[in-house]
């Protein structure tokens, strides 16, 4: 992933509910506690972050550490107590109404945890409202909407109301209304939690071949620590309404910043997570001998060869060129625990 | 919090002192009354306040100086020329757009088809029958003359009521301000919202739309508020992204997604009118109402209740058709245009063989006089033999009501001295809520003093008091006979549904049959009229007992008698007491419509006010009962609140 332009970048960000958080002094040290006091609630906590072009940032954290707010701030759908949120370079906090209507016609798409449908309109109907609001006119919009439908698995439902659909078809109907209109920006709040494993699979799929098209800037809030390695470029891990660490996921594995996201990633199989080049050490004039083994892959894909190996340090290429090498027994300890 | 669980400041021993206080000091008053000064009897003639006098210099200053008689002649005018199209339409006078009268076949082909649509075969028949009964007997042109102003004035109170409903929802200072108006308006009596209407528009069918209108549209207010306060979040925010402006997100997502309590908004309006178009007959309004009024005041009994069941049938119609279209949930369609447009195309079938018939014989049409199916004789000599053979016993009761309980208790009312009852309400506010419902109270009781209709209210507090009384007695067992199972408490619930949707006109008929044209009739009518809402109430604090309260004592060893004693009734008391608190509001509302056949309270005086179109005296008379109303509402609903929250916390 090369450095490219930052799409979203928030600085300082606070979400506080309560009577009045607008009076309250907030800096960085302000505790939970001190808020707490004053009986108020920070959901979003000094939060700082930078998300470029066609990078999938996955949001996780415990039931009410704040990550669907964090995305209502991003999305202005909550103004935001302190701090800043820019979007393309625009601080979206001091745009008028209409430029707002217009962001978010033109660039941004969002699934709902709770899914948000309108009652009175059928699943085609409710596809089709992004597309009405900006003023496609009613065949083209029916037309696209009919096709995101059949993408989600819906063909043939496309005349039923919100309520005669099961949990995870409603769910659908949302991914494709925010599909619909294929926003440059796309807020996921939980968007495959009603899915059975197959079609979340299916889904997982699509979004990336989405966001591998068309460079698409994706906020993805999932409680599955899987599906958050699929598809994330970096990880964000939240606890009451604070950002731990927001990193890759090797790193996130590796050298986790804080005891708490230790802790989360605790149960995690790492030797999935991590790639081999994540452990290279430095060739510095060290023979090199035999083929090597792609530093891009998992341990666990290589795992098969890495425990066939003789070799005590296993180069390792990147891109036909050799960039490192393994420690075979530092590999070994990761895919099957320390030797005791 | 912290503060939840702080424990309750040491206030309330104090409040009791107070009130004791303040009710000892009422009760000596009412020991001494004999040597009391005549000022502290009644309040002296100098502080009476000409409130009505006041009232009427701001209807003229309204009238003449800022020139409101123009703004509601156009308004007048505007519903004027729809009740025109309406009436041309329904009963076929003579004006725009000359089509002349629907023939009632088709009238009854389209209510039965809507009432399928909405609820099946059974409303389709409901419906259906009630205008093939109405053209039967021969009450078309009434029925249709009701019907015209209906039609016009609930949409205007809709989209009014939308409107306003919007507005508080939009602006909490409007809405703290549509708040107490809406508490008032809702206490109001019928009465009080015609005089002034009589005065700005006069009288007749237009001035019945109009009155309708404004008696209509508080509901609609609060529903609309209701409604759109209860959308969920994520649908405005998936409206929000989806990139509506204000106006959008207002009429695609809030509205339709408000859908379920709009509509059951709409149903109250459609209630409300049709009570209202039934009373309006007082100021010339022509139709069922009137022709009800005229009957009953001839004593015309088999006619009257030929009209009323008209009455009693519209109003069950038009309530289970718009609740049934409240609660319809949209389905999806399939299959080709021809049956997805089935009913329509039924429909229209229906209606074109309707007018075939009426073509082909004019009975289809319209059902003359002659022709009409009307039981009313026999039905009069019927009645009449009946009442020959119960009049000893009515006469009895008649007799013995009126010398031993009516009589002795308007005199016991009518005796207290004003200060007294001012005490004893303070004192009672005070127990129940501590200051602040005191100074309530007093704010309610106080103005009905200075207004110098003290005499009149009592006399009305007394009639409501017997009332509820009666009602309480009659209801309770009721209710208890009601809650014995819950097959048995659905089919009562229904019943008091079904009885609180007549207009409440229509409970005068029976009593009047019953006891002819006097006091006891009013009582009796409104018992009736205020024992439903107890018996529904009732029901519903014994069935909304939680069931591990009634096996844990079942578990103690608790008799069924014990059981309803000690446990079901304390627990079920609070609500009893919202129901008890509607009974008196409904009470009241009858006393004063009952008043044009004979009482001595602020019910009859609003009727002189009313044929004098003194506005001042109306609406000083509605307050005066309106006042009441909210009284005896923030004593009950305050005092259940309490309790409801002791009970629950325990
Ligand atoms: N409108 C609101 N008013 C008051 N408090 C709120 C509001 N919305 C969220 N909160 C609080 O903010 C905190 C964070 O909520 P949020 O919905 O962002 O959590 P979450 O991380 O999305 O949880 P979940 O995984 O359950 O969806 C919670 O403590 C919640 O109670
Ligand atoms: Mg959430």
């Amino acid at each position: 992933m090369t450095a490219s332009e930052v799409v979203i970048s928030c600085r300082n960000v606070w979400k506080v509910f309560g009577d009045y958080p607008d009076r309250l002094r907030l800096t960085p040290d302000t505790t939970m506690d001190e808020l707490r006091a004053t009986s108020h609630i920070a959901a979003v906590r000094n939060v700082s972050l930078d998300i470029r072009r066609g990078e999938m940032l996955v949001v996780m954290g415990l039931s009410g550490s704040g990550k669907s707010t964090l995305v209502r701030c991003l999305a202005r759908l909550l103004d935001i107590t302190s701090g800043t949120v820019e979007v393309e370079g625009r601080d979206i906090g001091k745009l008028t109404e209409p430029q707002l209507i217009e962001l978010r016609r033109k660039k941004m798409g969002m699934v709902f945890q709770s899914f948000g449908l309108l009652p009175h309109r059928t699943a085609l109907e409710n596809v089709a409202f992004p597309l009405e609001m900006r003023g496609q006119d009613r065949a083209s919009r029916i037309a696209r909407a009919r096709e995101v439908l059949e993408l989600v698995g819906l063909k043939g439902r496309e005349g039923y109301f919100p309520r005669e659909l099961s949990g995870g078809q409603q769910q659908r109907v949302g991914i494709a209304r925010s599909l619909a209109v294929e926003p440059d920006i796309w807020f996921l709040d939980e968007p495959f939690s009603a899915l059975d494993p197959l079609i979340r699979r299916e889904m997982q799929d699509e979004f990336l071949r989405l966001k591998g098209m068309l460079a698409k800037t994706i906020v993805f809030i999932t409680h599955d620590f899987d599906e958050a390695l699929r598809l994330a470029d970096r990880i964000a891990i939240m606890k009451d309404g604070a950002v731990e660490q927001i990193d890759t996921p090797d790193r996130i594995v590796m050298a986790p910043a804080t005891p708490y996201v230790a802790k989360f990633t605790e149960s995690i199989d790492r030797a999935r997570v991590i790639h081999a080049g994540a452990l290279a050490l430095p060739v510095d004039g060290r023979p090199v001998e035999g083929d090597p083994l792609p530093a891009g892959e998992t341990l666990h894909a290589l795992a098969r060869r890495i425990v066939g190996d003789s070799r005590v340090l296993i180069p390792l290429s990147t891109q036909g060129r050799i960039s490192g090498l393994l420690d075979r027994k530092a590999a070994l300890d990761l895919l099957l625990g320390p030797a005791t | 919090m912290m503060t939840a669980t702080l424990p309750p400041p040491p206030l309330r021993l104090d409040q009791k002192r107070i009130a004791l206080a303040f009710l000892l000091a009422a009760l000596v008053l009412v020991i001494f009354r004999p040597a009391l000064p005549a000022g502290l009897i009644r309040l002296p003639e100098g502080l009476i306040l000409p409130f009505a006098d006041w009232i009427n210099a701001t209807f003229a200053f309204a009238r003449d100086e800022l020139g409101l008689m123009t703004v509601t002649r156009a308004f007048s005018d505007m519903v004027e020329a729809c009740l025109d199209v309406t009436a041309n339409l329904l009963y076929g006078k003579s004006r725009w757009p000359y089509v002349g009268p629907i023939p009632w076949a088709v009238i009854a082909a389209t209510a039965g088809m809507a009432g399928y649509a909405l609820g099946g075969a059974r409303l389709a028949l409901l419906a259906g029958g009630t205008f093939v009964w109405i053209a039967v007997m021969g009450q078309w042109k009434w029925a249709m003359e009701t019907l015209s102003v209906i039609v016009v004035a609930v949409p205007f109170s809709v989209v009014f009521g939308l409107l306003m409903g919007t507005l508080a929802w939009r602006s909490r200072l409007a809405e703290r301000i549509l708040n107490p108006i809406l508490n008032i308006a809702q206490s109001l009596p019928h009465f009080a919202y015609m005089i002034p209407v009589v005065v700005f528009i006069g009288v007749g069918p237009k001035a019945g739309a109009i009155v309708t209108i404004i008696f209509s549209v508080p509901p609609m207010i609060r529903m609309t508020l209701l409604g759109l306060r209860g959308v969920s979040p994520e649908i405005i925010e998936s409206g929000k992204m989806s990139g509506t402006t204000r106006l959008q997100l207002m009429t695609r997502v809030r509205l339709p997604a408000a859908r379920t309590e709009i509509l059951i908004g709409v149903n109250q309006v459609i209630m409300q009118s049709l009570a209202m178009v039934v009373l309006a007959s007082f100021i010339g309004m022509p139709g069922l109402g009137q022709k009800l009024l005229q009957l009953l005041q001839a004593l015309k009994i088999g006619l009257s209740v030929e009209i009323g069941i008209t009455i009693v049938l519209l109003a069950i119609v038009l309530d289970r058709m718009s609740k049934a279209w409240a609660v319809k949930q949209p389905e999806h369609a399939t299959g080709p245009w021809l049956y997805r447009h089935r009913l329509l195309l039924i429909w229209l079938g229906l209606v074109a063989l309707g007018f075939v018939l009426a073509w082909v014989h004019p009975y289809f049409s319209e059902v003359g006089r002659k022709q009409a199916l009307s039981m009313a004789e026999p039905v009069d000599a019927a009645v009449g033999v009946l009442i020959e053979m119960i009049s000893p016993v009515t006469d009895w009761l008649r007799w013995f009501l009126i010398t031993w309980v009516l009589i002795p208790l308007r005199d016991a009312f009518l005796w207290l001295p004003t200060t007294a009852v001012l005490l004893a309400l303070a004192g009672i506010g005070w127990r129940v809520g501590g200051l602040r419902s005191a100074l309530v109270c007093l704010a309610f009781a106080l103005p009905i003093a200075l207004s110098g209709w003290w005499d009149r209210a009592m006399i009305t507090v007394y009639t409501v008091f017997v009332s509820v009384a009666l009602a309480l007695i009659l209801g309770v067992p009721l209710g208890l006979l009601g809650a014995v199972n819950e097959a048995r408490s659905r089919r009562f619930l229904l019943v008091c549904d079904t009885f609180q949707t007549f207009p409440s006109f229509i409970y005068l008929i029976p009593v009047i049959m019953l006891f002819g044209v006097n006091d006891v009739a009013v009582i009796a009518a409104v018992v009736v009229f205020a024992t439903v809402p107890i018996v529904r109430y009732t029901i519903e604090g014994l069935r909304g007992i939680p069931p591990e309260i009634v096996e844990s004592a079942q578990m103690s060893g608790a008799s069924p008698m014990q059981l309803l004693r000690h446990v079901k009734l304390p627990l079920a008391v609070p609500t009893l007491v919202v129901g008890a608190n509607q009974s008196i509001m409904f009470s009241l509302f009858m006393v004063i419509i009952a008043a044009f056949i004979g009482t001595q309270d602020l019910g009859q005086e609003m009727q002189r006010a009313l044929s004098s179109t003194d506005v001042g005296k109306g609406l000083v008379l509605g307050f005066a009962v309106a006042f009441m109303g909210l009284l005896a509402d923030h004593l009950l609903l305050k005092w259940a609140h309490g309790r409801g929250v002791a009970l629950r916390s325990s």
